[in-house]
């Protein structure tokens, strides 16, 4: 009788605390394996619900997130975007244009050997807030700017 | 069909090193239209990643927002001239292509 009960319970305690963990957003798919296609986010229609879906709605505005981009973009199929962080233990930067169909275009993640930087070119369907998000020990930092876009990028 | 891939690291101060690399890849956005009028389906990069000496330094995600023949570049620190560099790209259709060098 013992002996099932205590399998049981070991049991029923184990599968508790994985649902649990996932229920609170602790064992993301994506950080489990790192080099998955973050779908959710990426498929976020709008701006505030792809900071949702990384996690990221409470960002800070940060002076140490540095955001480099255009004031004026003549052609929106390619803006240059730089960005780099100087919060310390940075480990990733995502990239999001407000007003793009889907506003995440990319986000990357570094690990030990990387400085927290990238440059991209990307692309723009309208004038919009571009933000920068860096993510260190588990709190977001955004820098926001406004490109001018002249010509859309996105359609034909 | 993948296209080519160019890359090039070099030193800069110290022990950073900058890597940029070229991607040829159409990145089509699914919004736009072909010569039958017809939308041309999504079909851009999903996952880049740069490896220094067979390590992951960096895990990339992309969509079809970046533009089309992305062009990255990136910084790597405690780096030298010499160190292996490997980059490589996965897409939404499950092509993909890397590229190898050494930082300059």
């Amino acid at each position: 009788m013992d002996v099932v009960r205590r399998v049981l319970l070991k049991g029923a305690s184990a599968t508790g605390v994985a649902a649990a963990a996932l229920a609170a957003g602790l064992l993301r798919p994506q950080r489990v394996l790192a080099a998955q296609w973050d779908q959710n986010a990426f498929r976020a229609k709008s701006a505030a619900d792809a900071l949702k879906q990384l996690g990221a709605e409470s960002a800070a505005q940060s002076k140490e997130v540095v955001l480099e981009a255009p004031q004026i973009a003549e052609n929106g199929a390619v803006v240059p975007i730089e960005v780099s962080s100087n919060v310390p233990g940075t480990k990733s930067i995502a990239i999001v244009i407000d007003k793009n169909p889907f506003p995440l275009s990319a986000k990357f993640d570094f690990e030990e050997g990387a400085l927290p930087y990238v440059k991209v070119n990307v692309k723009m369907g309208q004038t919009s807030e571009v933000r920068a998000i860096a993510e260190a020990n588990g709190k977001y930092y955004v820098a926001t700017r406004e490109v001018k876009v002249t010509i859309g990028g996105c359609g034909g | 069909m993948p296209g080519p891939m160019k890359m090039r690291a070099t030193m800069m101060k110290g022990d950073t090193a900058e890597v940029r690399v070229l991607m040829s890849h159409p990145m089509e956005t699914g919004l736009r239209k072909g010569p039958d009028g017809k939308l041309i389906p999504m079909h851009f990069i999903e996952i880049v990643t740069v490896k220094l000496n067979g390590k992951v330094v960096i895990n990339g995600q992309t969509s079809q927002s970046v533009s089309r023949n992305p062009v990255f570049a990136f910084r790597l620190k405690g780096a030298k001239t010499g160190d292996k560099l490997e980059i490589s790209w996965l897409d939404n259709k499950g092509e993909s292509n890397k590229i190898d060098g050494a930082i300059a």
